[in-house]
């Protein structure tokens, strides 16, 4: 094993760890964000709400990941190019980068998925607490930011948890439209140093190491605030 | 122990009153025209056999059901329910929704605490987030009532880690910290271990003492007696049967009210 590289290359490898961290973190909030729209509607006792959560839900579970961020990349970025407004745009360095198309695959991905994990956790609280909301004069939206969603989120931790870290391995597929995230990096030192094995192997223990890093902060948060027992 | 003599109730203001209320689920009528009123003082008990619609007429009170007809007011504010067409319970205006409930005190069977809370953010959270009270002024009143429940040193504990009578205590200090106007208590003890139940009774006790305006229902018939003013026996969805305690308790004139009383007796 040859790890010589490392001393040139490790900028290279920092900038990757950079951007898989952007993506991960990014792809996870704004996916949240969009989970919980995605799961009111689908309880919410509006049909066309319902349908149009449940079809985004079924269309993006149903296709590979790969897939969608292809149909951004080469589709709607190809699309966007060849629009002279857009290319005159102070946005236009931005479209041109796949990473911004990753990130917008990763949230929508993350929307269905946990979308319909929340949706579950929102309809398993029980209809006790919500009821105490009521009575005690809260409105519907202080009693789902307050009551219905935080006791929901207690619920489904540790499935979020796991979730995060399939969401930072999905990142990986960011090195396939050009960005060099931690695969990419590895990519492109495999390219000039003809090492095959070194460069993965390093990548990986990386990856290891955010996962181990994920799960203990995970592990903290639910320390403090205990799982019901019941 | 009778809390008020008779002619000072006209004295005192009115805290809850019922006129003619109905509420029905589907075909089945569950109430039939109730009238019942609370003065500020009062604890008003509602008794009567499972199904007879004492737990529906409390949450009509704080509209976690909503009427389908009759009056109620809560303080100074008052809702006429009107009967919609098709049969839906009425809409009601928000505001003044919110306005009767940030006036009464709800206390459920199953205690209904937030799990995802400590027991001083239960506490804390209405008169927060619905009160607009500053938070070192929640959080002080909240200490006094942990330690009038005798809670005070689990105020930082969660929920599931409290046994039903520290539950249900917590859940009394929570109703407490919104200065209702008027208590609301739904068995309050049916869901509780029988050695749990006297720490749960001695903290209401002490309530009405205190000279809290409260409408309870319940099935401790002993308890009723001691700390009653007033005694509602519901039957059918009417109101059968009803005055102070002795009268109701000892001299019923309605026969189902004297079945319902003996047997409860020959249970205890
Ligand atoms: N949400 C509801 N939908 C349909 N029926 C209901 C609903 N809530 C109550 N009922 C029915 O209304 C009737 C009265 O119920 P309620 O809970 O008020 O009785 P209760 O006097 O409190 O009885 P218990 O002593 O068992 O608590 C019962 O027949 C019950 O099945
Ligand atoms: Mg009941």
């Amino acid at each position: 094993m040859d790890f010589s590289w490392v001393s040139e290359f490790w900028p290279i490898l920092l900038g990757g760890l950079w951007r898989t961290l952007l993506l991960l973190v990014l792809g996870a909030l704004f996916g949240f964000a969009l989970a919980i729209p995605v799961a009111v509607a689908r309880i919410s006792p509006n049909p066309i709400l319902y349908y149009l959560s449940g079809t985004f839900t079924t269309v993006i579970r149903g296709t590979p990941l790969l897939v969608q961020i292809y149909i951004l990349y080469y589709g709607v970025g190809t699309l966007l190019a060849a629009t002279p407004e857009v290319r005159t745009s102070i946005f236009w360095p931005y479209l041109r980068d796949g990473f911004w198309y990753v990130v917008v695959s990763l949230a929508i991905s993350v929307a269905a998925y946990e979308g319909e994990l929340l949706r579950g956790g929102l309809l398993s609280v029980a209809k006790g607490q919500l009821e105490a909301a009521r009575a005690f004069g809260m409105s519907s939206g202080l009693m789902f930011r307050r009551i219905w969603l935080p006791s929901a989120l207690r619920m489904l931790l540790p499935t979020l948890v796991g979730d995060t870290v399939l969401l930072l391995k999905s990142t990986a597929l960011a090195s396939t439209v050009a960005v060099v995230d931690l695969v990419g990096a590895a990519n492109q030192v495999r390219t000039h140093t003809f090492l095959v094995y070194e460069p993965l192997l390093t990548v990986a223990l990386v990856y290891l190491i955010i996962t181990a890093m994920i799960t203990s902060i995970a592990g903290l948060i639910s320390r403090r605030v205990p799982q019901k027992a019941v | 122990m009778m809390r008020v003599s008779p002619d000072d109730a006209t004295h005192r203001a009115c805290a809850v009153k019922i006129t003619g209320l109905h509420k029905s689920f589907g075909q089945l009528e569950v109430l039939k025209g109730i009238s019942l009123e609370a003065r500020e003082g009062d604890v008003v008990t509602l008794i009567g056999s499972s199904g007879s619609g004492k737990s529906t007429l409390l949450r009509c009170i704080n509209l976690l059901e909503v009427p389908d007809a009759g009056t109620l007011s809560v303080g100074a504010e008052e809702i006429r329910f009107t009967p919609s067409r098709g049969g839906r319970p009425p809409r009601l205006d928000s505001h003044k929704v919110r306005g009767i409930r940030m006036r009464l005190g709800m206390v459920f069977q199953s205690f209904n605490l937030w799990n995802h809370m400590t027991v001083l953010e239960n506490i804390i959270e209405a008169p927060l987030f619905v009160h607009g009270v500053a938070r070192a002024e929640a959080v002080e009143f909240a200490k006094q009532l942990l330690a009038k429940v005798g809670l005070y040193e689990k105020r930082d504990v969660y929920p599931a880690f409290l046994s039903g009578g520290q539950q249900q205590r917590a859940a009394i200090a929570r109703a407490l910290a919104i200065n209702p106007r008027v208590m609301l208590f739904d068995e309050p003890t049916s869901a509780l271990d029988p050695e749990l139940v006297g720490e749960v009774l001695k903290v209401i006790r002490d309530l009405a003492d205190e000279g809290r305006t409260m409408i309870l229902v319940t099935h401790e018939m002993s308890f009723a007696r001691q700390v009653s003013s007033h005694v509602a026996f519901l039957h059918k969805g009417i109101v059968e049967e009803e005055g102070p305690p002795a009268k109701v308790f000892h001299n019923p004139q309605s026969e189902r009210c004297r079945q319902f009383v003996s047997a409860q007796h020959a249970l205890a």
